[in-house]
Order: structure tokens, then C-alpha cells, then sequence
């Protein structure tokens, strides 16, 4: 009974039907390019270069006379899969250091973390990808690595921020009383109630991730041709944009759409899962 | 506030004033971009072919120099003598030329220019063109002669490059921010990645400059050199970096393109160290795999010529031997399989930032992908390939265009980055700079451009056009590019 209310209010939100609509569109195309794809990206045909859409090729053809359409969905595959791994790594790495900073609030290794997390968030994380990928070469697991690392203090902090206010409340000290260990509360008692919070903060650090992925390809620092990717297909239409402007739209679209669809799912989460929203609702 | 806004007002008459007048003194001026921005000022002492771009023929001069079809005329030396062993050039040069700080230019100064160039401790970057120079002596003010250690056939081109300018020793030092020539422009300004102002020589020796001032601007993006030409903020751009807006251009009665050759061979070039490419079997069958027409209309929009060995097309001494490499991707699999590569290999492939190279790249590996070879694609800036792959040769495949005029010299260096070593060719280049009588010349430098063809060296693709973008009214700029050069001294506007 309570889960489908649930379901039903998520219905009821705009935001996240709209936008868990189009992520989930862009989603489905990346995992049906795994099995099929209209055209191989990797195939040239310069003869049918610079196509106009068309019905054998609904996006048209770029300057090597690739499928666009093909384009997109590997690209999108390609986009996911860097934005996953980066949130993943920042997830997995900054949930724990988070918990452990807010267990120990106030003594050194609070101030540890916290300060580490201070110096990485004081650089340009755009700026930092970039000097990561330059260094150890252009990949599209350096750009996993570069973006992740930038997901690490974002993760830590709400982490924290969310788990110290829990600290003082009852149910924590009537653990503390049942001889529970700091580390047995933190996993049993606080990331339970930070969920939430982390559900939400994911989608939108994930929709980053796919803006800082297709910045990284831009500047050539992400995934290597042949591997089509959307930051590349704009770059590689930048001077062509007078004659074929679809070669930029299209990309344009697909990055900007994605990134919409989960900025609102990640509004629509925030307001379905925050309990006084919740309860002022119903 | 109100004193802050009539200063704004007086600031924007003032721009507007100014404004104006760049517009009246259009028919005077010109604006020349190009992509690269010279490191230094000096040719005597670097590589960078953006140096010669500024100052070749407009601020420096040599003994001789190129047209714009690549003939070599006079130059600073108005007439030669050749001795009949060839060994000995007598050269009398021009009478009243004085450098741009007002010091003579005289036999003293050519002495100082070569002895410099070929010194031991010489920076130049083409100290090859002068290596053959046995002695410079001064006979008097305007008469050297210059003794060889053996004939050169060459030797006249070689001192019209602009690693051969004349240069003096009262400005030597400060040579590359202010470089003192006898051109007929003097420099005036550098704004550091903008721009290098030059302007009109008044007591220059020869025909004076029609244009009173230039401005080189340097603009390395294809899509801002593309909004700066539309937009008209330059008045052309020499090598305009991207041939698939040249048709717009061409349709916009405001412009005209002039699509002119180089020397530009861009080639496939190939580490012949590297195991499996050591393989001459390996090499052609990468040779066989390349579809060059594929290349052309894909990388460069149609722009360029098929080439089948390392030489300019529009040299009467080309060889068409496009022919050892045809498209054939089935004899390509067969070569490999015979080679003990019936599965193929992977190697790395290197690319610098021009778009012949990297779009080249993509399509090259698609090409090779379909016989079987995978290349691992690294994009690299210019620096990093000069470090890795040129210096470091550090590469299984890049692509490159060879822009030095006549270099097919090169492939006699074993040292050299593609590592080619090969007996018989360093043999024949011997007996080529020996050679003096031209039809000899030819036949050995034909046979030069078949052997390279026939061992499959690099993979040959085509010969890098040269386009210029200008305003409709501009006369007199060169179309093709026989060296690395803007040569402004006949440029002007028609009303």
C-alpha cells in the first residue's frame, strides 16, 4: 500500500517523470548500441559525407560521412559510462571519508579530511581534468579518474554535513548505549538516514559528470577517436557549423537534454524524497 | 561618475577618429594573418618556418632569391660568375644597400653571414645548405668569392633560403626581437601573441614597397581565423588552416581564394626501426591499405595532390609513382599475411595538431583497421611531437607534412626521425650534389624518388595546397608557396 502511494506521487511530480523520461531515453539508446546500432561508427563513407537528416539517416552524416544517429547512441554510451564510473569513484571514495570525518567531528582527522577536501575544491576542477589527462595522457580512463576525483570532497562534505546533525539525536546515543562501535553506527544508523541525500546529490553529480566528460573530449582529452564521443563530434564541427550546422546541434541537443533530464530528475527526487515535502503534501 | 563618462566620450571619439582613419589608409595597409606565431625573429637560427613567413624577402635578403613559381633570381648579389670546374662563385653585389640602422651593406657583411652560419658552434637550422662552402673571402666592397669543396649544383638555391640571409654584425645581437635586415620593410612592432607591424623601407636599394606599413596577426583557431576573415578584421590569411570553409569563401564576391601549391609533402611517415615496420612487406602492405582520394576529400575537402613518393608534383623532375601504391586493401591482407601478420599488428599513431593530421588520422585508421592493423591514436600539441616523435622517435606511425623545398635529402640521413637507412640512396645523393649538369640532375633525383617509392619508406599521400583567403582588391600576393614565406614587397590594392 505505502509503495504504491509512492509510486503514485512520483507520478504526480513533473519534474521527475519529465526528466527520468528523458534520462531513461538516453539510457535505453546507450544500452541498444551495445547490441545494435543503425550503422558501425568506426565504418568511413566519405562518399555520403556532410548529410542533411535524412530517412536512411535520421540524424544526417558528419564530415567522414558516419551515421549521426550511430554517433549519439555509442556517444552516449561513451558519456554514461565515464559520468557512472567518476560519480561511482566519488561516491565510493567520499561517502567513507565523510562518515569517518563526521564520527571524529572536531579532532584531527575531521580536520584531516575536511582540509583535504578544502584544497582539492580550491582549484578549478575543469582546469585540474586537464592537467590530470595532459599528464598522464588522453583516455577515456583518465578522464574517469580526473572527473572522480573532483566527486570525491562533493560526496564527503554532504556525507559529513548530513551525518553530524545525526550524531546528537537520540537513536544514535541508545546505540552508542547498546556498545555499538563507531563504525557499526555509521553504517547501520547513519548512511541509512543520509541515503536520501546522497540519492539526490548522485543524479545531479552525475549530470555534471556528463558536462565534464563532454568539456574533456572537447579539448581532446577524453575518449580517443574512434570512439565516437558528444564533446568530440562538437569540437570536430566547430568550423563547420557556417555550412552543416546539424554536426553541432545535434550533440548540442543530446548534451543539453541529458543534463536536463537529470538536473529535474534530481529535483524531482529531492522533493519526493525529503520528508517535510513529503508530509506537507499529503 | 561625470568626469569617468567624458573620458569614456572623448575615448570613443578618439576610437572612432582612429577608426576612421585605418579606413582611409585601406589602399596602404595590409592585414595578414596566419596560424603560427613565430618564436623568434631570426632565420638564421631556428626551424620554425613561421619565422620566414614574417621576415623572408621583407625585412632579410640573400645572395639570392625565390619567386613565387620557386625560380631563383638575384638578390642582394646582382650578377655571378661560375668557374669552369664549378668550384668557385664570384659574386658582385648590389651597390648602395644599407641595412635599416643605417650601415652599409658590403662583401664584409656576406663573409660574416656565412662564416656564421656554417661555424661550428652554429645554431642554424639548415647548416646542410652550407656545408660544401670551403672559404669565403672578401675581394673588396663589393665583390666575394665563395670556394666550394666540391661542385653543387645546388648551391644557388641554397643561399635563397632564409636560413642563407645576409645579416650584420652590428645588429647581430638583438637580432631575434629586433631584426635589423635590408629588406624592403623595417620592423616596427611585436605584440607578443597579436601581432608584428612592419612598415615601408624609404631608402631601400631596390623597387620600393607599394604598401607603406603590414601587419602579420597571428590566429592559430580555424574557427576564430574563420569569424576574422568574414568579419573582415584581416584583410587575408596566408595557409587558411580550414579547407572546408573555402567554397563559402569563394561564393562571397568580397574575397577571392587562391588555392596555390607547396612543398608540403604530408606523408604517413613511418618508423623504419620499429619491428613490424621494419618490414618493408609491412610497409607496403600499409602503403596498399591507404585510399589517398579517400584522404584528400575527407581530411582536406578535396584539396591537394596524389603523390606516390617524397616530391612536389610541380617539379619537372616528379616521377608519378603513385602506381607502387595503389589502393588495394586484398593485396594489403596478402602482404601482411606473407609478412607472418596474417592477424594484423597494432602500433601507435601520432598525431600533430593540423587538420590534415588528425582528421588524416581518423580516416588512416579506419583504412588500416579494415586490412587489419590497429593504431592506438595519441593527438598530440606541436611541442609534444617535436619532443616524442621527431627528437625522441618515440612513434610507430604519425603524419606530417614536409614543407622544406627540395628535401628529399633527408631520406640519406639514417639519424633522421623516420631512421631510413639505406647505402645506395646515401650514395646517389653524393653523386647528386656533385652533379651540375641539369638533365644528370633530374635523372638521378627520379631515380632518388624511386627508390624511396619502391622500398615504401612512408606512406605517400598527397602534396599540402596552399590556400589563401584575401580581400578581392588585393593584387600580388604569392600564390604558391615555394618556401615558407609572405613575400609583401609587390602587394597592393586596386581601387
Amino acid at each position: 500500500m505505502e509503495r504504491t502511494s509512492a509510486i503514485v506521487t512520483a507520478l504526480r511530480s513533473r519534474n521527475f517523470v519529465i526528466g527520468g523520461a528523458l534520462s531513461l531515453i538516453f539510457v535505453f539508446l546507450a544500452l541498444l548500441s551495445f547490441i545494435w546500432t543503425p550503422y558501425d561508427v568506426t565504418t568511413l563513407d566519405i562518399a555520403h559525407k556532410l548529410q542533411r537528416p535524412n530517412l536512411s539517416h535520421w540524424f544526417g552524416t558528419d564530415h567522414f560521412g558516419r551515421d549521426i544517429f550511430s554517433m549519439i547512441m555509442v556517444g552516449a554510451r561513451t558519456s554514461i559510462a565515464v559520468a557512472l564510473l567518476a560519480v561511482g569513484m566519488g561516491m565510493g571514495l567520499g561517502i567513507p571519508l565523510g562518515l569517518a570525518a563526521a564520527a571524529s567531528q572536531g579532532r584531527w582527522l575531521d580536520e584531516f579530511i575536511m582540509r583535504g577536501n578544502d584544497l582539492i575544491f580550491a582549484f578549478p576542477s575543469l582546469v585540474i581534468a586537464i592537467l590530470i589527462t595532459a599528464v598522464f595522457g588522453a583516455s577515456a580512463v583518465n578522464a574517469i579518474v580526473a572527473i572522480g576525483i573532483f566527486n570525491i570532497p562533493v560526496f564527503a562534505r554532504v556525507t559529513r554535513g548530513a551525518a553530524l546533525s545525526l550524531w546528537s539525536r537520540e537513536f544514535i546515543l541508545a546505540a552508542r548505549v547498546a556498545g555499538k562501535n563507531t563504525a557499526r553506527i555509521s553504517l547501520e544508523h547513519i548512511l541509512p538516514n543520509v541515503a536520501n541525500l546522497l540519492i539526490v546529490q548522485g543524479t545531479i553529480q552525475f549530470s555534471l559528470g556528463i558536462l565534464a566528460e563532454a568539456g574533456l573530449s572537447y579539448v581532446g582529452l577524453g575518449a580517443q577517436p574512434p570512439t565516437p564521443s558528444w564533446g568530440r563530434m562538437l569540437a570536430d564541427a566547430q568550423t563547420m557549423v557556417s555550412f552543416a550546422p546539424h554536426l553541432a546541434l545535434i550533440p548540442g541537443m543530446a548534451i543539453i537534454l541529458t543534463v536536463l533530464g537529470l538536473n529535474l530528475m534530481g529535483d524531482g527526487l529531492r522533493d519526493l524524497l525529503d520528508p517535510r515535502i513529503r508530509n506537507a503534501r499529503s | 561618475m561625470s568626469n569617468f563618462k567624458t573620458k569614456l566620450a572623448v575615448a570613443s571619439v578618439a576610437a572612432l577618429i582612429s577608426g576612421l582613419g585605418v579606413a582611409n589608409a585601406a589602399n596602404s595597409d595590409l592585414t595578414l594573418a596566419m596560424q603560427l606565431e613565430p618564436p623568434h625573429l631570426d632565420p638564421t637560427s631556428a626551424a620554425a618556418g613561421a619565422i620566414d613567413s614574417v621576415v623572408y624577402s621583407n625585412i632579410f635578403e640573400g645572395l639570392t632569391r625565390f619567386m613565387a613559381d620557386g625560380s631563383v633570381v638575384p638578390g642582394l648579389a646582382a650578377s655571378w660568375n661560375i668557374s669552369g670546374d664549378g668550384l668557385t662563385y664570384t659574386f658582385s653585389l648590389q651597390d648602395g644597400v644599407k641595412f635599416h640602422d643605417g650601415t652599409g651593406m658590403d662583401a664584409s657583411d656576406v663573409a660574416f653571414s656565412l662564416d656564421r652560419a656554417r661555424a661550428e658552434e652554429s645554431t642554424n637550422a639548415q647548416k646542410a645548405l652550407f656545408a660544401g662552402i670551403a672559404d669565403v673571402a672578401v675581394v673588396d666592397p663589393l665583390t666575394v668569392k665563395i670556394t666550394l669543396s666540391e661542385p653543387n649544383g645546388s648551391f644557388l638555391f641554397n643561399l635563397a633560403w632564409g636560413d642563407a640571409v645576409i645579416v650584420a654584425p652590428e645588429s647581430i645581437k638583438n637580432i631575434k626581437t629586433n631584426p635589423v635586415g635590408t629588406g624592403a620593410f623595417t620592423f616596427v612592432d611585436w605584440v607578443q601573441g597579436d601581432k608584428i607591424e612592419i612598415a615601408r623601407n624609404p631608402d631601400y636599394w631596390g623597387e620600393p614597397a607599394k604598401l607603406e606599413s603590414a601587419t602579420f596577426k597571428f590566429i592559430s583557431d580555424p574557427t576564430a581565423a574563420f569569424a576574422a576573415v568574414m568579419a573582415e578584421d584581416v584583410d587575408a590569411f596566408a595557409g587558411f588552416p580550414a579547407p572546408e570553409n573555402l567554397p563559402q569563401f569563394a561564393a562571397d564576391p568580397r574575397f577571392q581564394v587562391i588555392v596555390g601549391s607547396t612543398e608540403g609533402e604530408t606523408i604517413l611517415s613511418t618508423n623504419n626501426k620499429m619491428p613490424p615496420l621494419d618490414n618493408v612487406k609491412v610497409r607496403q602492405a600499409i602503403a596498399h591499405a591507404i585510399d589517398r582520394q579517400a584522404i584528400i576529400d575527407g581530411a582536406m575537402f578535396g584539396l591537394g595532390t596524389p603523390i606516390g613518393t617524397h616530391f612536389a608534383p610541380h617539379n619537372p623532375a616528379y616521377v608519378d609513382l603513385t602506381g607502387n601504391s595503389n589502393y588495394d586493401p586484398a593485396k594489403a591482407k596478402a602482404l601482411l599475411a606473407e609478412a607472418g601478420f596474417a592477424d594484423g599488428f597494432t602500433t601507435t599513431l601520432k598525431l600533430p595538431p593540423p587538420s590534415y593530421a588528425r582528421r588524416g588520422g581518423e580516416i588512416i585508421a579506419a583504412q588500416l583497421r579494415a586490412v587489419g592493423i590497429k593504431t592506438e591514436i595519441s593527438n598530440l600539441e606541436w611541442a609534444q611531437w617535436l619532443e616524442q616523435v621527431f627528437r625522441g622517435k618515440d612513434f610507430g606511425l604519425t603524419i606530417v607534412s614536409h614543407t622544406e623545398p627540395m628535401d628529399i635529402g633527408i631520406y640519406a640521413r639514417p639519424e633522421y626521425y623516420f631512421q631510413y637507412d639505406n647505402p645506395d640512396f646515401q650514395a646517389l645523393m653524393k653523386t647528386l650534389n656533385a652533379t651540375t649538369d641539369a638533365g644528370e640532375r633530374t635523372k638521378l633525383l627520379q631515380k632518388a624518388q624511386t627508390i624511396i617509392s619502391e622500398d615504401y619508406v612512408n606512406g605517400y599521400l598527397f602534396e599540402l595546397a596552399y590556400p589563401t583567403v584575401a580581400n578581392a582588391k588585393i593584387v600580388g600576393l604569392w600564390e604558391n608557396a615555394p618556401t615558407q614565406a609572405n613575400d609583401l614587397t609587390a602587394v597592393y590594392w586596386k581601387d
